[in-house]
């Protein structure tokens, strides 16, 4: 008998690095990187056609673990170090991987513009609303009342909405998986992948350090009952009312990636000089 | 698992996500699903293993090596039998959350021991013999499915025995085994 | 202005600004006046001083016009007109005048201030309203241009061509504007000072440029391709230049939301291949530094141009300072080997924002330049730059190369890149100390093999003569950098004038130091001034730590936005050759 489907040129494992992850074991990030690394097999990318670009942080660690393209920058930074790449090189696919307090806290600036940019990238935020690296801090995700060394009595402030923040700001694919849910995150961050413009993934992705108790999300998530929407408005009532634990793709915008206004004329510099001579 | 995700998990349905191709015919179909459980099994327990080096865990790291071949082995297997000389494509994703024959890994602990891995393989073993024994009992799934569904789930109660087995001859947890008087280190 | 450049009716150098407030046109008519100077063989200068309104703020051009290049103000201005007089007081400091100047302002407008007066310089009142009302359509600031034209000397066909040039639409204005010119020179001529400049040196193909514009060119003859733009006063113009020059040459532009984008934007493009920069000032910078650091640590090359303004914090944006070496040399957190190179002519801000790309690209590393303010805005004529040399190029992995190690420890420390696209030799660039593969490492063995690595990029650099700019000789040596150089230069040839000798040493590269070059170049030298503009010596102090400087060592500065006149240097040189 005959193989069933025309074999794969690479698997998930081809994406995978030998180098180990640091990760705590429990960890949620492992499951966000066997899905990248899944949902790339399954797009039938090549390693170094992608690139995956972070700034810093526990998920921000992940480049490493690809055998894709990495850049591994500095706290917050990573969209704006994507896009420059994406820009550069659209023929790259790039991805951007990172966690709460990089994305939405130190690189919250970077999150509008780049959905406001709407470059063809694919934002992966492995929410654990808490700072690992750092030994447990609030984040802009956190609960008010969740308290830590740096706020005995909670912070008081109101939980930061990453998605609906996205929809307004202007991102084109706003979905959320959960890392308990190995096989819907794959499948959505390789539908991000494939919609164009600026796709934002949240993935809930519990910290079993620091917060322990996130382990309970697995009780607390649930597929999203209605397709995702292209309306705006739809989706920002969505997205406002839902519980936080709705997952899948919620929003799928129509608008046109950002192309860059590359000079198709290759003049050459001394061209120029023109301007100046008297 | 949510009630709506468990009744979907029923049957081996169509792969989800685009890109990835239908096996030829419901039997092949089938068997390229029980060869992508394996080796997503196989890759599993080999990311475990992988994390207990990483963790200073020898001893369970070794454990889930030794559960990740027997796994690849398997698959090696249905490759031979199937007389594939390239595996099938594996699907993008499973439409249950987790496949049937795995364990998130949320539920890995640094300072686990052997028994908690044994616990943890115990699991996967059962649920992928449930899952094989619904489609043998599926009316509608094709004879040769249900005779394959059969033969398979009387090997993972094989599988079940022997890992029962294997539990007997380790030592239970002490009650505070994952206890660390020291907090967690600091990185970047 | 100098004693010696008035004599014999004819000079080799006049300097005449123009100011007024909002609505005046005072820029307008400079940038005419300095292309009428073009037009008939001079060089010359522009810069501008102006007030922190957006609009309506007053405003000065400053010119100077001479039978030589000079990028440094003279010490006096000849003459200073004004279309009024509304807080022009403010820029005494900066238009200083002698008893042989001249002050020409409109009475209609009131009487010159008292600031200006105190100078001894002759007043003549001008009414350039009302002679602009003699001509329908036309402005006070076209009869002024007139005026000044003719006070240096300038033939009427240079300035109607200049005035025709810049008002291409022709028509009714043009008219007006070119006959207001005429009056404006036939009022001149009644008056009993002028300053005739000598017969023009011969000379074919110059150009007229600033500052920012070529740090833009020499970008793009350096190779980059990619910028990332945040807008900040004095360097947007480089990057409004670039931005239309490089879609034309097939590059990009990205305005970013913020420096800190910028930096990273063209961090990301230079990892991606393509060689990429961004322009900034002082406060822009200092939010770049950590992500320079990223630069260094991953080995990925960019520019950094930075149009130095007046500083701490905010400071004084429109003027110039050259108190950004600290943070350029020193600003970077851990030992961070980088590059930093300083223009020290408005033409040589091209060739050294090239050789800065070139650097930065064939030892991947960041490269920071810096120019300022005055050179950033300030129109010259020059020289038409030579051709561009070969610009360095980056060292780049092959596909599929066996056991590639991106951070190979080489004898010259660069070692190939893998540019995303190439198979087989994936890596991950990363600021975390890494070992030879890229996997990020916290070993001590690790972190010393590859600080030497990047180290020895830069040892490796081979500069040969362009670390400095040196002339003249003797045993007294003047040490300067950037837009301070103009101003020596112009004091050495007064004292050549008066038989002192001394050496011009001005350093073009920073970092890395060149002690052994500088050691040579100061070989007998008894005696080093160190010129530099900024309040704390931050020049003497960069000189102190990196170099041996020979016998007794003075300092001449001032923070800015006050340049150091000529007349200033010549006199520490003269009181120096006293037996």
């Amino acid at each position: 008998m005959n193989a069933p489907a025309i074999a794969p040129a690479l698997t998930a494992q081809d994406f995978k690095s030998d180098y180990k992850p640091v990760w705590c074991p429990g960890c949620g990030d492992y499951t966000v990187l066997a899905s990248i690394t899944r949902a790339l097999a399954a797009l039938q990318l090549r390693p170094e056609k992608v690139a995956v670009v972070s700034g810093i942080g526990c998920s921000s660690r992940i480049p490493a673990y690809t055998t894709c393209y990495g850049f591994h920058g500095v706290h917050g930074r990573a969209l704006a170090a994507a896009t420059g790449l994406k820009v550069a090189r659209p023929d790259l696919t790039v991805l951007v991987a990172g966690g709460d307090g990089d994305g939405y806290s130190i690189g919250g600036n970077h999150f509008l513009h780049a959905c406001r940019r709407n470059i063809d990238l694919t934002d992966i935020v492995m929410d654990n609303h808490v700072y690992g690296m750092t030994k447990g801090q609030p984040s802009p995700t956190t609960e008010p009342d969740w308290k830590s060394k740096l706020s005995p009595a909670g912070t008081g402030l109101r939980e930061f909405h990453p998605l609906v923040i996205a929809l307004a700001a202007g991102a084109n694919f706003i979905a959320r998986a959960f890392s308990g849910d190995p096989s819907g995150t794959a499948a959505v961050i390789g539908e991000a992948i494939r919609h164009p413009g600026f796709s934002f993934v949240e993935v809930l992705s519990p910290c079993v350090t620091f917060r322990p108790e996130q382990r309970a999300w697995k009780e607390a998530v649930h597929p999203a009952s209605v397709a995702a929407t292209d309306d705006p408005a739809r989706a920002a009532r969505r997205l406002m009312t839902d519980d936080g634990f709705n997952t899948g793709v919620l929003y799928k915008g129509t608008r046109p990636a950002y192309s860059a206004a590359a000079g198709k004329t290759t003049l050459h510099p001394a061209d120029l000089e023109k301007d100046f001579a008297l | 698992m949510s009630p709506t995700k468990a009744a979907r998990a029923t049957t081996p349905k169509k792969p989800r996500a685009n890109g990835t191709r239908a096996a030829a015919g419901p039997y092949a179909q089938f068997m390229a699903r029980a060869y992508a459980m394996e080796t997503d099994a196989a890759e599993r327990y080999a990311d475990f293993a992988d994390q207990m080096d990483v963790h200073n865990n020898p001893e369970v790291a070794e454990l889930f090596r030794k559960l990740s071949s027997i796994e690849a082995l398997h698959a090696k297997r249905i490759l031979e039998e199937m007389g594939w000389k390239q595996p099938p494509r594996a699907p993008l994703a499973w439409d249950e959350a987790e496949p049937p024959e795995t364990t998130a890994h949320t539920e890995l602990h640094y300072l686990m021991q052997p028994y908690h891995a044994l616990q943890l393989a115990l699991r996967n073993e059962q649920r992928a013999e449930q899952f094989f024994a619904r489609i043998a009992r599926a009316r509608k799934a094709p004879p040769e499915v249900r005779r394959a569904a059969t033969e398979l789930a009387e090997e993972e109660r094989e599988h079940v025995r022997l890992i029962r087995e294997w539990m007997k001859r380790v030592p239970k947890p002490e009650k505070d085994w994952d206890r660390d008087p020291d907090p967690p280190g600091l990185s970047d | 202005m100098t004693d010696a450049t008035v004599a014999n009716g004819r000079v080799e150098s006049v300097s005449a600004a123009l100011a007024g407030s909002g609505g005046a046109g005072v820029m307008t008519a400079g940038n005419m006046l300095l292309e009428a100077a073009a037009q008939a063989g001079y060089f010359g200068l522009m810069t501008r001083t102006s007030g922190p309104q957006i609009r309506g703020g007053e405003a000065a051009a400053m010119l100077r016009v001479s039978t030589f290049a000079s990028d440094s103000q003279d010490d006096r201005f000849h003459v200073l007109a004004a279309i009024d007089w509304q807080n022009v007081n403010r820029f005494a400091s900066e238009i200083p005048l002698g008893e042989a100047s001249l002050l020409i302002g409109d009475p209609a407008q009131g009487e010159p201030p008292e600031a200006f007066l105190k100078s001894g310089a002759r007043y003549v009142p001008l009414p350039l309203k009302a002679l602009a009302k003699q001509v329908s359509g036309g402005w006070p600031n076209m009869v002024a241009l007139g005026v000044l034209g003719a006070v240096m000397g300038l033939p009427e066909e240079a300035l109607e061509r200049a005035v025709r040039k810049s008002m291409k639409k022709g028509g009714e204005a043009l008219a007006a504007g070119l006959a207001a010119v005429k009056l404006g020179m036939a009022e001149a001529a009644k008056l009993e000072r002028s300053f005739p400049l000598a017969l023009p040196r011969a000379g074919a193909g110059r150009w007229l440029i600033s500052g920012n514009e070529a740090a833009g060119l020499g970008a793009l003859r350096g190779g980059v391709r990619f910028v990332a733009a945040y807008p900040i006063t004095p360097a947007t113009e480089l990057l409004e230049w670039l931005s239309p020059a490089l879609t034309k040459v097939g590059g990009t532009l990205v305005q970013a939301e913020d420096e800190l984008a910028s930096i990273n934007m063209i961090l990301g493009a230079s990892y991606g291949g393509v060689p990429a920069l961004t322009a900034t000032s002082g406060p822009g910078l200092a939010l770049m530094i950590e992500a320079l650091g990223l630069g260094v640590a991953a080995e990925l090359p960019i520019v950094v141009v930075d149009v130095m303004r007046t500083g701490p914090s905010t400071g004084i944006a429109t003027k110039t300072e050259q108190a950004d070496l600290n943070i350029a040399m020193y600003g970077l957190h851990g030992d961070a080997p980088h590059i930093v190179v300083a223009p020290n002519s408005v033409a040589d801000c091209l060739a050294a924002t090239q050789w800065a790309a070139g650097l930065a690209e064939s030892l991947q590393v960041p490269a920071i330049v810096l120019s300022d303010q005055y050179f950033g805005q300030a129109r010259a004529i020059i020289d038409r730059p030579p051709g561009a040399p070969a610009s360095g190029k980056r060292l780049l992995a092959q596909p599929n190369a066996p056991a590639y190690k991106r951070y190979a420890l080489t004898e010259s420390g660069v070692s190939p890149m893998a540019l995303p696209g190439t198979p087989g030799v994936t890596y991950t660039a990363d600021g975390l100390e890494h070992n030879e593969r890229g996997t990020p490492s916290s070993q001590a063995s690790d972190h010393l093999a590859q600080m030497e690595k990047r180290a020895r990029k830069l040892e490796s650099l081979d500069c040969g003569e362009d670390w400095a700019t040196l002339e003249g000789e003797g045993d007294v040596a003047v040490l300067t950098w950037g837009s301070c150089t103009a101003p020596v230069r112009e004091a050495f040839a007064r004292a050549r004038a008066e038989g002192i000798q001394a050496r011009l040493v001005s350093l073009r590269l920073l970092s890395p130091a060149q002690p052994a070059r500088l050691a040579k170049a100061l070989e007998g030298v008894k005696r080093v001034l160190v010129v530099e503009q900024s309040f704390s010596g931050q020049f003497q102090r960069y000189l102190k730590a990196e170099y041996d400087l020979p016998g007794e060592v003075h300092s001449l500065r001032r923070p800015g936005p006050l340049p150091i006149r000529p007349d200033e240097i010549h006199r520490t040189l003269k009181s120096w050759s006293r037996p």
